[in-house]
This record gives structure tokens, sequence and C-alpha cells, in this order.
């Protein structure tokens, strides 16, 4: 198949997702606007008041509320879409778990912004943190491009009847949603073909019938009951199967699309800059890849054996691609945007240091917790951590294993 | 040109910079570069001195951070310049462009004869005169190609052709023609 000619057109992180989501033929949008996704909530309206889309937007009151209309839109078979930011997705904390538990295969986009208190309105990652073992798919996104790319996959994702699993696309608020960059668009035919018309597993009704797995008067099904020791455990069982099999759809989505597009992410689950023939190795999430990856430019251009590796799927935790990618470094620093208060390190740090338990040899790994409430991530201070690297590389001695970068002591 | 271009613009909540660099970005997509516009993070409020950012480079950009050493900076507000340090991080080969009524001259005089270009423009002049309010954005972009060229004055035109209703265009079209022939430098 050959790439498909597409158009650039200026986009920030926010518009690249209205844009993919008008294009991905979504029946229900119920969001409530807040800093910083808040551009999605209106250029999406925007779509709706001009007539470009035939979709339901359900201005809600609050984001609980958000994600119970897209969950319940979703159970009844329809496309459903929704976007969020920190405590937005506080406030949805019940509903993400009950999402995951539905098999609703709802697609939301997370701007990601700090927690309070104290109140702030920039980006870290706290905020999805805190529903990393909700049972979602979790993207995580370089740029404005790869936000675009990212929603129009996860639809397909979702929605494959095997998986019927929540994804959500990870973007850094500001660094990403606030700044416009160059996005190539695919034709709105296209990316309608793409993501295609949602298929339904078939399920048993209570004749024993085979009938489509969605609420429909034809055809009644029970959804979200009561389900006590005797099953409860089971169907959290099955949540975890499914997010075994995730990967390969996930890779068969992301490696279709790239042949449509052009464009691909790593393997789909990890991208590695440099890393093959590396010494020394970052760690990290979303906008911050990029930053790191200018670094790595400059310090091989010195003769550095610097690398990066990005994380894009953090759940399901491509545990192998992390595992093989590090196992034969000399020093390895993961770059946390979140803290695990009083937990030695942050979230990101324990996925990581978690993977390399398994490998066959152990490289020192250390933690930089850093940008927390959108602190900035300058080439100096992601410098000093690869300085930080070559004296652990060279004596093989950890003398502080957390510690946080830009931050005043 | 260089291959990579940093341009921060200082102005005053509702005067459009972020939109400056917003045009400015739009043109250079459409010659074919890559860019980044972005404002200084954070809640605007009307009035209050605000930053905005462009980067211009004919490779793909990752830096995902934010900009200390610009090579062009742009003031669209005299008044900023008792209150805002804006030749922060600018680099000796670099250009500041303000919107003054004083020669450049007196402007070099004024941030202590620098290594940099100093470019001066009566914008706000420009902008009541044409526009019939003191938004300034526009002019700057006109004396900002003609200091730096970042992008092509064409490129500009079409982009606020698309972006303003026609008779808001044409003046907004004439007001950067004016201030690319006024604007002077030294």
């Amino acid at each position: 198949m050959a790439i498909i000619e597409q158009k650039t057109i200026p986009l920030n992180g926010d518009e690249a997702v209205a844009y993919a989501v008008k294009q991905s033929d979504v029946d229900v949008v119920a969001a409530y606007p807040i800093t910083p996704q808040t551009i999605i909530v209106e250029r999406f309206s925007e779509y709706v008041a001009n007539g470009e889309v035939d979709t339901e937007f359900v201005c809600v009151e609050s984001e609980h509320s958000a994600l119970a209309a897209s969950l319940t839109a979703s159970l009844t078979g329809a496309r459903a879409f929704t976007a969020t930011a920190s405590a937005g997705l506080a406030l949805m904390h019940e509903m993400v778990y009950v999402t995951a538990g539905c098999r609703a295969p709802v697609v939301m986009a997370v701007t990601n912004r700090a927690l309070s208190a104290p109140i702030n309105i920039h980006c870290d990652h706290s905020d999805v943190m805190a529903e990393r073992d909700s049972g979602w798919i979790q993207l995580w996104a370089e740029n404005a491009q790869e936000v675009y790319d990212s929603i129009i996959q996860a639809f397909r994702i979702a929605e494959h009847p095997d998986l019927m699993t929540p994804v959500m696309v990870n973007l850094d608020g500001f660094f990403l949603s606030h700044t416009l960059e160059n996005v190539q668009v695919l034709p709105d035919n296209v990316v309608r073909k793409f993501v295609g018309i949602r298929q339904y597993p078939l399920v048993s009704d209570t004749q024993g019938k085979k009938v489509p797995f969605k609420l429909d008067p034809d055809f009644p099904l029970t959804m979200g009951p009561l389900d006590l020791p005797d099953y409860y455990f089971e169907h959290k069982r099955q949540q975890e199967e499914a997010m075994h099999i995730a990967p390969k759809i996930i890779k068969q989505v992301h490696d279709e699309y790239a042949k449509l597009s052009g464009r691909s992410y790593g393997n789909g689950f990890v991208d590695a800059y440099n890393v093959d023939d590396a010494e020394i190795v970052t760690v990290c999430l979303g906008s911050t890849a990029g930053t790191t990856k200018t670094v790595v430019d400059q310090l091989r251009s010195k003769g550095i054996k610097a690398g990066v590796l990005r994380v894009r799927t953090l759940r399901p935790l491509p545990v192998e691609d992390i595992m093989r990618a590090l196992e034969n470094k000399k020093a390895v620093a993961v770059l946390d945007r979140s803290n695990s208060v009083g937990g030695q390190g942050g979230p990101f740090f324990h996925e990581i240091r978690h993977v390399l338990y398994g490998a066959q040899s152990h490289p020192p790994i250390v933690d930089y917790v850093y940008g927390l409430g959108g602190r900035d991530m300058p080439p100096a201070l992601i410098q000093n951590i690869y300085k930080d690297l070559e004296e652990i590389a060279k004596t093989g001695k950890v003398k502080n294993l957390v510690q946080f970068a830009g931050v005043r002591e | 040109m260089p291959q990579f271009q940093e341009i921060r613009w200082h102005g005053r909540g509702g005067q459009g910079a972020w939109t400056a660099g917003e045009l400015v970005a739009k043109a250079a997509i459409d010659e074919g570069k890559y860019v980044q516009s972005f404002p200084e993070f954070g809640p605007e409020r009307m009035g209050a001195p605000i930053a905005a950012y462009t980067r211009i480079s004919d490779r793909p950009i990752n830096l995902h951070c934010a900009v200390y050493n610009p090579h062009i900076v742009v003031v669209l507000d005299p008044t900023l310049l008792k209150s805002v340090k804006v030749n922060a991080g600018l680099s000796d080969d670099g250009i500041l462009i303000v919107n003054t009524r004083e020669s450049p001259s007196e402007l070099r005089q004024r941030f202590g004869s620098p290594k940099y270009q100093v470019w001066a423009l009566p914008a706000t002049d420009i902008a009541i005169k044409t526009l019939n309010a003191p938004i300034t954005n526009t002019a700057m972009v006109g004396a900002t190609i003609r200091a730096a060229e970042p992008v092509k004055l064409e490129s500009v035109e079409k982009v606020v052709r698309e972006r303003f209703r026609q008779d808001l265009a044409e003046k907004n079209i004439a007001v950067i023609k004016e201030a690319y022939k006024e604007a002077k430098g030294e």
C-alpha cells in the first residue's frame, strides 16, 4: 500500500486531538473543559456548531458525569470520546475503573497537568499516574503529530472485539497542548475507513443465543451488575488477559497506520533513540523525550555513547522491550515527571526498576524527579544527568538513588 | 539565514503577541519549514506583560522546552522597556526589534551599545493611523521580516488573508508593508 498524500497544517496538541476526533466518526463526545485540555472541547464544539460532524456533544456538569456519559454511550454500542486533565481526571477516578471494568472501549485524551495543592495548572504526570492501575491502555505522545496519530489508532485498539478495553492518550499540558507545530493530516475519508465501523464481540444472552455485546432493546443484556466474591475475581482476571493480547493489536494497528501515513513510533511500544550501542541511557515519557534526543545528538557529536528510551505504552508495560534495551547498559537514569511521595522515587522509576529485576544483568539505575508543576526541563539539566551517568558508568557506584532535577534546595 | 531561529515576542495580554508568533509560524509552514509557536504558559490577563515564542527550522524540531537564548526579540509595547528585561538571553549576533518613537541610535544607547542589532519602528502610530487601534502585532511582524526575514513578506500576507476577514486583512497587510518600509536598524 502506498503512503497517502497528506497536507501539513499548523495545530497545537489539543487541536490535533480535536481534529483526529472529528475525522474518526465519533458518535458521542461528553466533556467538561479544564485547563490545559480546554482547547479540545472548544474546537470540538465548534465542529459540532458548524455542522462538520454529526456527533452528539453532551455538555455535562462535571468530569465524573463526562466519563459516565461516555461510558454509557459506549455500552449502547456508540463510539465515545472524552478528554480531561488534572483535577478533572481525579474527579473521574471512580468512573475510570468502572469504564475499564465494563469493558467499554472509550477513548480519552488526558492533557497532563499537576494535581493540587498548591493549585497549579501546568504540566506533570501526577494526574495520570493515579490511574495507572485502572485497566486502561495508556499511549503517550512526544509531539503534536503523534497526538493526532495516536488518537486515530486509539479507537481501533480500544474497540477491537478481542480487546474491548478503553484507551487514554496522554499529552503534556502546555508543552504539547498549547504548542503549535507542523502536523500532517490524512484525508477525512482515509481516517474514516481506517477507524472503520465499530464491531462487537458476540456474547450469550439469557437464552443462550449469541448477541452483539451492546445495550439493545432487541437483544436485552445486563451490564455492570453486582458482582460478589463468586465472580468479581474472574472478571478482573479477564481484564488482565485482555492486556496480554493488547500488544498484538497495538502493534497491528501501529504498523497498518505506518503503511498508510509513513509514520511510526519505534516499534509501537518503545521509541529507542541511539540506544543499541549506547553505554548510558535515560528513560522517559512524553515531550521531554524530544529535548533529550537533542541532548543525545550533542553528546554523540562529542563521541559520548548516549541514548534515550521513550516508553510509548505505559500500559500494557512493554516489559521485554524495556529489559532488552537496558539490561546491558553501563548506567540508566529514569526521568520521572511525578513523584511517589515517600515511595523512594517516582512511579515511572518503580516501573522501570521492576522490569530490570528480571533482566540477565543489572545496570546501576537512578531516578530524577523533574518538572513538577510545569517546571521546565531545559537541555542543560538533561546534560547534567548524562554527566552523572558517565560518572556512575565509570565507578559503578550510585551515590544518590533518587534526585530532584531543577528544584531549589 | 540560519537553519534554526528562535523568536521571543514581548507584549501585554490582549495585544496579540501570540498571534504575531502564529502568523510567522504559519507562514513558515507554508514555506516548507518546521515550526513551534507557543505562549508563555499560564493564565493570560489583559494588560499584564506576557511573552510568546516561535521556533523556525529547516529540520523537524525535537525540543520541547522554553526558549532561553532567542536570536530575535520583538517588543510590541514600548512601556515594557521599563518593567521587563527584554534583552535577557539575547545573543550577540541577535536582533532586537522595538516598537518605539526613538531612533535606532537612541535605542542602542538605552541598551548600553550592545553587539546585537537594534531596530526601531513607531508601530503604535502606524497601527492607529490604519487600524484605528493601538494593536501593534502585525506592524511588528512587518518590522521583524525587514530586520531578520524569518519568512517572506508574501507568505505572511497569505496567512493574514486566511486569518482575518477581508477588510481587516487588507488593512493589516497595509500595516505590515508600511512597517516593513519604515523599520530602521543599526
